[in-house]
């Protein structure tokens, strides 16, 4: 059923573009957008440059969002001050601070990472901020009435605690780390599919461009895939926030 | 019957005289808990009623070593050694079982945190869940459990460590009427079975009398306790709650809360 509806639409498209005799530099059928990978774009690399800023933008998000919120909910003094700068700061639009990273760290794949990382950690370190308060003051005292470390609360008890909350903010983080490498390419780049979009928007050559927002789509659909199939295993069935 | 074994001429397992704990909050002090002055000898069950706000919880948690208290003295151990993190269980309202866990993991739980030695433990853990009436449970996950089953591992996850006291804090308070009635019965037969002293937190008066070797009354507004009788009952048995001894137990409790 899910398969059919996404062919559905595909026909739709397809039918839209043949009977509405849309010009292909307007919208190319779907075949034309197929065919497309076999022009000479150096996709290959252009793909897996544009899926290493993602993932290298994503792992670091990860990494920061959680420990950043591991870390607030150790010190919940820093808590209380320091997240409404974080906060604050998340307000500052990430894409009006491309050029800026550009000047900072040159062009190519660093700031293009540190923009999807920039863009993707906050819901990460939200959602981790909020699986860490919400364990049961309860348990706790269970915890603590044993004399638990504080490493054993954290261990056994928060971090299963919040990896359903922990997962559910990973889950939003995916589109916007893509967003976020993407808009880096548009920027400043010599290479990747965003950089790719540019280039074959001056020919004109509008089903490579759609052949590369596909390629986008799918570097997403590949990191959600994979962080799906890590909650699948991590997280038990009832536990998952959806 | 066990709870016929002569037990006053030994000294009390624990023994609490004119504990008192205050919070602080904002600036106002408030009264938590005042004149707590009660024993309990080693085995005993005793319950502890009253009203939200007596101080019931609070007073569990001074015995955990949760709370420090500013008046009076708090002895466990009756002169032995006793460790408050190893020699303590735990029961709750809630369950409180690890989600992600399955119900042997789970029972497991203090074992790992205070280092015990997993094999001989995990034999220990299938036991007492057999104890409890859940084996074959073993690998459920805590949602597959209804809130009686839940509860029945929450009492084998605080014995699992085999501590010399049991907290229960109104552990059957979110059951429904029923499944209340059956843990009742069953928490005296896992109390005879284990031989463990059992401090039992209740706003059912009913159930404090029926289950209690011992009634400590607290009162609210302000918190002080109010007082301690011994139950004596021919048999703890459903049929015990029709009958005139019992009721007069629970008239007694009812006068001290002032709800004649």
């Amino acid at each position: 059923m899910v398969v059919a509806v996404h062919l559905a639409v595909v026909l739709a498209w397809h039918l839209f573009v043949t009977l509405g005799d849309v010009p292909s530099y307007v919208m190319p059928t779907p075949e034309a957008t197929l065919a497309a990978i076999f022009e000479d774009y150096n996709w290959l690399h252009n793909t897996m440059i544009t899926t290493g800023e993602v993932f290298g933008g994503y792992l670091l998000a990860v990494a920061v969002g959680v420990g950043l919120a591991l870390f607030f909910s150790w010190f919940r003094q820093f808590e209380s001050t320091l997240m409404p700068l974080v906060v604050s700061l998340n307000m500052i639009p990430k894409v009006a601070l491309g050029p800026i990273f550009i000047v900072w760290f040159s062009y190519g794949l660093g700031p293009n990472i540190i923009i999807a990382f920039s863009i993707s950690f906050l819901p990460i370190l939200l959602t981790t901020a909020r699986g860490l308060r919400e364990v049961d003051p309860d348990l706790i005292d269970l915890a603590r009435s044993l004399r638990a470390t504080r490493w054993q609360l954290f261990t056994k008890i928060q971090l299963p605690g919040s990896l359903p909350y922990i997962f559910s903010g990973m889950k939003v983080a995916v589109v916007l780390a893509v967003a976020g490498a993407v808009v880096g390419e548009f920027i400043a780049s010599e290479e990747g599919l965003g950089y790719l979009m540019l280039q074959v928007q001056v020919t004109m050559d509008t089903a490579a461009m759609f052949m590369a927002v596909l390629l986008i789509t799918l570097v997403g659909v590949l990191l959600y895939g994979l962080v799906l199939t890590l909650e699948r295993i991590f997280v038990v069935r009832d536990a998952r926030v959806e | 019957m066990p709870e016929e074994r002569k037990i006053e001429d030994r000294s009390p397992f624990i023994r609490l005289a004119g504990v008192r704990k205050e919070f602080a909050s904002r600036g106002e002090k408030f009264l938590a808990v005042s004149d707590a002055t009660f024993d309990v000898f080693e085995g005993e069950l005793v319950s502890m009623v009253g009203p939200s706000g007596c101080g019931k919880t609070t007073l569990l948690k001074v015995l955990a070593g949760l709370y420090d208290h500013q008046g009076g003295t708090v002895e466990i151990g009756g002169g032995h050694a006793f460790d408050p993190g190893r020699d303590v269980g735990m029961v709750f309202q809630q369950a409180l079982l690890l989600k992600w866990r399955r119900v042997l993991d789970n029972v497991m739980l203090p074992a790992e945190i205070l280092g015990l030695p997993v094999k001989e433990t995990r034999e220990r853990a299938r036991d007492l869940l057999n104890m409890v009436g859940l084996s074959g449970f073993e690998d459920s996950y805590p949602y597959e459990l209804s809130g009686g089953m839940q509860q029945r591992a929450a009492i084998a996850r605080a014995l699992v460590h085999d501590p010399k006291l049991i907290l229960m804090d109104e552990p059957f308070g979110a059951l429904d009427a029923l499944t209340r009635e059956k843990m009742n019965l069953e928490l005296l037969r896992i109390w005879r079975e284990s031989k463990k002293t059992v401090i039992f937190v209740t706003h059912g008066i009913a159930e404090a009398v029926f289950l209690g070797t011992k009634v400590v009354v607290l009162t609210a507004g302000p918190a002080r306790m109010a007082d301690m009788f011994p139950v004596d009952l021919p048999a703890r048995t459903l049929d015990v709650k029709t009958s005139e001894q019992f009721g007069e137990y629970t008239r007694r409790v009812y006068k001290l809360l002032g709800m004649e």
